[in-house]
C-alpha cells in the first residue's frame, strides 16, 4: 500500500477551519463538530480510499472536545500526525487517539486561558480602549491587528508544529518551557493590571469632612477624597478590586456584582458620597 | 433609517454574533463591534468612544472552560444603536449595556441548547461518511448565533428613533443616570478582578502591587508598563531556572544531570 502522506495544503485547510472551531458550540459535546470539521482535510487524505475507516474517524472526532480555541490548533496537528501514522499501519488504537486528545485538553487550556484570555487580550484591549476613549480609530485598529496577528500565528504554528512533532510534543508540553511561559506572562499581566486599577478607575468622593479659614484667610475644604489622596491615591479602587476578587472566588455571578456596583453608584450619588 | 443602512447593520450584527461564539477574530468585543456599528450608522467617532468605554468594563468577560461570559456582542451593537439613533448619552449607553449583556447571554444559552440537535444530526451523517452533512450542521450552529444578535439589533434600530423609546429613556430620573455614570467610573474593577483571579498566582501578586504603586506615583504610560513587565518577567524566569537547577543539583548530588538527554531523541517517532 502506498504511503499516505498529509500535504502542506491539507495542513493549511485545517488551519483555516481551525478558525471556526467554536462555531457550533453546544452544551452536550461543546467544540466537537468544530474539531471534526477542522480534521476533515487530513482525514480525507489518509482515509479517502476506505469508507469504513473514514466513518470511524469522523465518529471518533465527534466526541466531546473543549479547550482554549487557539491552542486547540496544536492538538489538531498532533492528532493529524497520529491519524496519518495509523492509516499507514502504525499500531495506534482509537483509544490512544481519544486519550491523547482528552489528555491535551486540560494542560493546553491551562496554558492558553491565562496567556490569551488572562493576559494578551486584556492588555491589548486596555491599550486600544485607552486610545479609543479619545475617539481615535487607532485604538480599535491596534487591538484588532495585534491580537489577530498573535492569534493567527498561534493557529498556524500550532497546526504545523503539532503535526511535525506529533507525539513528541505530548511529552514536552508539561515541560519547563511552558511553565516559564505561563509564569512570565502572568508577571507581565499582573503588573499591567496593577497599573490599570490605579490609572483607569475613577472614584471621586467629595464628601466634605472639615471646612475652615486658615491664618492667611484662605478657605480650606477637606473632603474624603483629599484625605484618601494624601494617604494613597487609588486606594478605593484597589479595595474594590479585592472585594470583587473575593466575591468572584465565592462563585458570585459577575453580572450580579456589576448590578451591585451600579446600585452603590446610584445610592452613593444620592447621598453625596460619590460624584 | 434607509433600507441599505438596515441591511448593513444586519450584516455587522451578524458578524458580531458569529464572533461571539467563535471568540477568534474578536469582532464581538465592544471596541470592535461598537466601532463597526457606529461606522454603519454614520457616526464612527461615537462608536469608537462608546466601544472604548464598554471595553474597559468588559475586560474580564471571557469564555473559560464551559463558563459563559456576559454577551458583549448584543450589548455592543444595541447600545451603539440606542446612543446614535436614539440620541442617548454615552453614560446611558453603558448603563443599558449591562442588562443587554444579560439578555444576550440568555439568547446564546438557547442557541447552544438548540445546537445539541445539530450535534445528533452530525452523528447520523458520520454514520454515512457524509462530510458535507457534518459541515452543514456545524455551519447551522454558527448561523443561529449570527441571527440571535442580528435580529434584535435591527428590530431595535427600527424603533429606536421613534418617540416611544426616546420618551421612555428620557424619563429616567437624574439621580439614576448620574449614579450610573459614577458607577461607570469604577465598574471596571469587576473585569480586573476576573482577570487577576484567572491568573491565580498568589506569590506573583507582588508584581500587581508594583504596577499599582508605579501607576499611582508616576506618569509612566502603558507601553512603559509593558516594558517594565517584560523585564520583571525576565528576572522572574531567571529566578525559576535557578531554583530548578538548585533542586536538581540537590537531587542528583550535584553530578549527573546529563544522562536524561539521550533518552529523549530515540524513543519517539
Amino acid at each position: 500500500m502506498a504511503d499516505k502522506k498529509v500535504t502542506k495544503d491539507d495542513l493549511f485547510w485545517t488551519f483555516v477551519r481551525s478558525n471556526f472551531l467554536l462555531g457550533s458550540f453546544n452544551f452536550e459535546r461543546m467544540q466537537s463538530m468544530g474539531f471534526c470539521c477542522a480534521m476533515m482535510p487530513i482525514l480525507k487524505r489518509v482515509y479517502g480510499d476506505s469508507k469504513e475507516e473514514l466513518k470511524a474517524a469522523l465518529k471518533r472526532h465527534l466526541e466531546f472536545f473543549n479547550t482554549q480555541p487557539f491552542v486547540a490548533a496544536a492538538i489538531m496537528g498532533i492528532i493529524g500526525a497520529m491519524e496519518e501514522k495509523r492509516a499507514n499501519g502504525a499500531d495506534i488504537s482509537p483509544a490512544t487517539l481519544s486519550g491523547v486528545k482528552v489528555g491535551l485538553i486540560g494542560p493546553l487550556a491551562g496554558v492558553g486561558d491565562p496567556i490569551f484570555w488572562g493576559t494578551i487580550r486584556p492588555v491589548l484591549a486596555a491599550l486600544g480602549a485607552g486610545i479609543a476613549l479619545t475617539g481615535s480609530l487607532i485604538g480599535p485598529l491596534i487591538f484588532f491587528l495585534a491580537f489577530n496577528a498573535i492569534r493567527l500565528a498561534t493557529h498556524w504554528y500550532g497546526v504545523k508544529y503539532g503535526y511535525e512533532k506529533g507525539t513528541e510534543l505530548v511529552e514536552n508540553i508539561g515541560g519547563n518551557e511552558m511553565h516559564f511561559l505561563t509564569e512570565g506572562a502572568s508577571v507581565l499581566g499582573l503588573l499591567v493590571m496593577g497599573a490599570l486599577v490605579a490609572k483607569w478607575t475613577t472614584v471621586n468622593m467629595p464628601l466634605v469632612i472639615s471646612e475652615y479659614d486658615n491664618a492667611m484667610g484662605d478657605h480650606v475644604v477637606t473632603t474624603l477624597q483629599t484625605i484618601l489622596d494624601s494617604l494613597m491615591p487609588g486606594i478605593v479602587a484597589l479595595l474594590m478590586t479585592f472585594a470583587c476578587m473575593a466575591l468572584l472566588k465565592r462563585g458570585m455571578n459577575p453580572l450580579l456584582i456589576i448590578i451591585g456596583l451600579f446600585a452603590i453608584g446610584i445610592v452613593g450619588y444620592a447621598i453625596g458620597l460619590f460624584a | 433609517m434607509s433600507t441599505m443602512t438596515l441591511i448593513m447593520l444586519f450584516i455587522v450584527a451578524a458578524i458580531a454574533g458569529m464572533a461571539s461564539v467563535l471568540d477568534e477574530a474578536q469582532f464581538h468585543r465592544p471596541i470592535i463591534a461598537c466601532t463597526m456599528t457606529g461606522a454603519v450608522l454614520g457616526d464612527i467617532t461615537t462608536g469608537i468612544i462608546l466601544g472604548g468605554t464598554l471595553e474597559m468594563m468588559a475586560l474580564g468577560w471571557m469564555n473559560v472552560g464551559a463558563a459563559m461570559a456576559p454577551d458583549a456582542a448584543l450589548a455592543s451593537t444595541v447600545s451603539t444603536v440606542l446612543v446614535i439613533v436614539g440620541h442617548q448619552s454615552i453614560g446611558a449607553g453603558i448603563a443599558l449595556a449591562v442588562p443587554l449583556a444579560a439578555a444576550g447571554q440568555v439568547l446564546t444559552i438557547f442557541v447552544r441548547t438548540i445546537t445539541v440537535f445539530f450535534q445528533h444530526l452530525a452523528d447520523k451523517y458520520a454514520e454515512e461518511a457524509n462530510l458535507r452533512g457534518i459541515e452543514m450542521c456545524h455551519v447551522a450552529g454558527l448561523l443561529l448565533q449570527a441571527l440571535r444578535v442580528a435580529i434584535p439589533t435591527v428590530a431595535i434600530a427600527m424603533v429606536a428613533g421613534t418617540d416611544v423609546v426616546n420618551n421612555a429613556l428620557n424619563s429616567i430620573p437624574e439621580v439614576i443616570t448620574r449614579g450610573l455614570q459614577v458607577a461607570g467610573g469604577f465598574i471596571v474593577v469587576v473585569g480586573y478582578a476576573m482577570v487577576i483571579n484567572l491568573m491565580n498566582a498568589q506569590k506573583l501578586m507582588v508584581y500587581f502591587f508594583l504596577g499599582f504603586l508605579i501607576a499611582v506615583f508616576t506618569d509612566v504610560n502603558l507601553i512603559g508598563f509593558g516594558a517594565i513587565g517584560a523585564i520583571c518577567a525576565y528576572f522572574h524566569i531567571k529566578d525559576m531556572q535557578k531554583d530548578i537547577a538548585i533542586e536538581e543539583a540537590a537531587k542528583t548530588g550535584g553530578g549527573g544531570g546529563v544522562e536524561g538527554d539521550d533518552i529523549d531523541d530515540s524513543d519517539l517517532m
